[in-house]
């Protein structure tokens, strides 16, 4: 995966964690995922088609989703609390949105699909042109784990190939 | 949160909002932002065809609307309300801020754009604007109730 691709979301994490969390937020480790993607708690599942194409998860472990979700909403939420979920889904919709507005700007055209909460425990096993890449933000509530797969769209890979030649 | 000199209408009364998001954590947190303004939230909608009836339902003074929402899209919504409603001043809320969503909002009917996350000042500097003339900024001891 690119850094082209890359950078643009970890700057929106950045900017996005630190606005709403009203904290400084710093990048923790950055891995390769090769086996199949692993839920380690609430986790939102946002979908590209264009330009770019794939996805990212945003995840969260229960106990800090619970920190997060109740810090925003200026009150404790019982751990079922639907607005968790809610929240973490709208987290990673502001993240991605920032970052395509930056992506927009290098000329990538794509459509953002509205965020899903991601239930199963796995997914997809990642592939040699959808590689993915875990980012960790640490932040004052805990860690928040961005699963980027992302790679050109068929538009893009072909002038990619071309401009190779 | 910080508070803000409130925003009346020309009659004195609370400002009236329509939000729109399919996002509920969203829709809260326009609500406090708009508490925070000395307006009063009259309606909520989660996609664009229920904003479009909320709309003819209860003719808001400001809508907030979201872009990217399941079964119509905010830009979609806007247009089809401000066809029916020219006066509808429409402000589209959302993360999606680049340049040719931009324009296609403002292109289609709608006022404004925010970006996501919502700074409560630029948000309230933005409804200043969009109210013009029909909106008075009362003093925080309450002027204008």
């Amino acid at each position: 995966m690119k850094m082209e691709l890359i950078q643009p979301f970890i700057n929106a994490a950045d900017a996005v964690l630190s606005q709403m969390l009203q904290s400084p937020t710093t990048m923790g480790n950055l891995t390769m995922e090769e086996e199949a993607y692993r839920r380690k708690g609430v986790a939102a599942q946002i979908w590209l088609t264009g330009d770019i194409e794939g996805r990212i998860v945003f995840d969260l472990d229960e106990e800090t989703a619970i920190r997060v979700a109740s810090k925003l909403a200026g009150a404790t939420l019982p751990e079922s609390d639907a607005l968790i979920r809610e929240t973490v889904c709208e987290l990673a919709n502001q993240i991605v949105g920032n970052a395509i507005c930056t992506l927009n700007d290098l000329g990538f055209q794509f459509r953002i699909h509205p965020p899903v909460i991601h239930t199963s425990e796995t997914g997809a096993t990642s592939s040699e042109d959808t590689e993915a890449l875990v980012l960790c933000f640490d932040t004052e509530s805990g860690a928040v784990y961005m699963n980027l797969a992302l790679r050109y769209g068929k538009k893009r890979s072909h002038f990619a190939a071309a401009a190779s030649l | 949160m910080e508070q803000f000199s409130p925003v009346k209408r020309k009659d004195g009364q609370p400002v009236r909002y329509l939000v729109v998001d399919d996002s509920v954590f969203a829709r809260k947190n326009l609500a406090r932002i708009i508490e925070t303004f000395g307006g009063k939230l009259i309606g909520e909608a989660g996609d664009g065809k229920t904003a479009i009836t909320e709309y003819d339902r209860l003719k808001p003074d400001i809508v907030l609307m979201d872009i990217t929402m399941p079964q119509m899209e905010g830009i979609e919504a806007a247009e089809k309300i401000v066809q029916q409603h020219p006066e509808a001043r429409i402000v589209m809320v959302s993360s999606v801020g680049y340049q040719e969503n931009i324009v296609a909002a403002l292109q289609r009917g709608a006022r404004h754009f925010v970006q996501k996350p919502v700074k409560p000042e630029v948000l309230y500097e933005v409804i200043k604007y969009v109210l013009g003339d029909d909106a008075a900024v009362a003093s925080a001891a309450g002027a204008g109730d």
